[in-house]
């Protein structure tokens, strides 16, 4: 059952990334490129997609539990420390590179361009080398 | 150049936030793809990774749905160069995860949460972002691709 939902979630997520166009680097580059060849699309993705959770999730946290797991998981931090400025930096410098975030990376992967066949395994061992640091450090 | 889609943006857009809904609402997680993606990886803390990898099955899938409803393929723009994506994807993995997040978690439903460390995240990661095409396209005017 939690395959299923899980699996119809992502396609869901993987069509409104292919329909808003964000599933092609060229795109979100070109929102990123304020002076140059700038291309709004990126923001109004996001608006609508904020705007919608905005309510959605209210809606949900008015149920005492998920339909389908015991609990909410939530983050509750509030704090800003180092890692949440360096993370996000250097995030966004490879997004402004390869034009490519995580989500749109895997909508990308099956139609196996040259340049996300090599971004999609780096992504996951910068992923998997995250993971090992932060275990060490905590 | 690409041509500004508000319309299709903004109903793409609407499904991303219909999926992150669904995923509060059915099992209670947020749907950031890097934390998804991340625990695909070790160490293994929960049972959670047929799920999530079912979800990232369905995001790869997405295309291939849209083209076969559509009758038209997918369309994209993806440099071929291979250093430059190499460095791009260890940066995206690592500072997505290391920051807890990237544009579904942070940008979409942190902001939506109104969490005051996604706002912190979404403001840093189109800062470096802005800033790292302006160097790419402005200083060393070159154009990776789709400009």
């Amino acid at each position: 059952m939690s395959l299923l939902v899980n699996l119809g979630l992502g396609l869901l997520f993987g069509v409104g990334l292919v329909i808003s166009g964000m599933s092609d680097p060229a795109k979100v580059l070109n929102f990123l490129d304020l002076f140059g060849s700038f291309d709004p699309s990126l923001a109004f993705v996001m608006g609508g997609a904020v705007v919608v959770a905005f309510f959605g999730f209210r809606l949900a946290w008015a149920r005492p539990a998920p339909l389908l797991a015991p609990r909410f998981q939530v983050p509750k931090r509030t704090d800003i420390d180092v890692r949440l400025i360096i993370g996000p930096a250097l995030f966004g410098i490879g997004w402004g590179l390869g034009g490519f975030c995580p989500g749109p990376a895997f909508t990308a992967l099956g139609l196996l361009a040259p340049g996300t066949l090599v971004f999609v395994p780096a992504m996951l061992v910068g992923m998997g080398a995250a993971r090992m640091l932060a275990e060490r450090t905590d | 150049m690409t041509e500004f889609t508000p319309v299709a943006s903004l109903i793409g857009g609407a499904l991303i936030g219909l999926s992150a809904v669904l995923m509060m609402l059915l099992e209670g997680r947020i749907a950031g793809i890097s934390g998804i993606a991340g625990h695909l990886l070790p160490p293994y803390r929960d049972g959670g990774f047929g799920g999530r990898l079912a979800f990232i099955i369905g995001l790869v899938a997405a295309p291939f749905l849209v083209a076969a409803v559509t009758g038209a393929p997918v369309v994209q723009t993806v440099s071929s160069n291979a250093a430059l994506m190499a460095a791009a994807g260890v940066l995206v993995g690592f500072g997505s995860v290391w920051g807890g997040g990237c544009t579904s978690g942070h940008g979409v439903c942190g902001i939506a949460r109104l969490s005051p460390r996604s706002f912190v995240a979404t403001g840093v990661f189109m800062a470096t972002g802005f800033i790292t095409v302006f160097i790419v396209r402005h200083v060393f005017a070159r154009h990776v691709i789709g400009g």
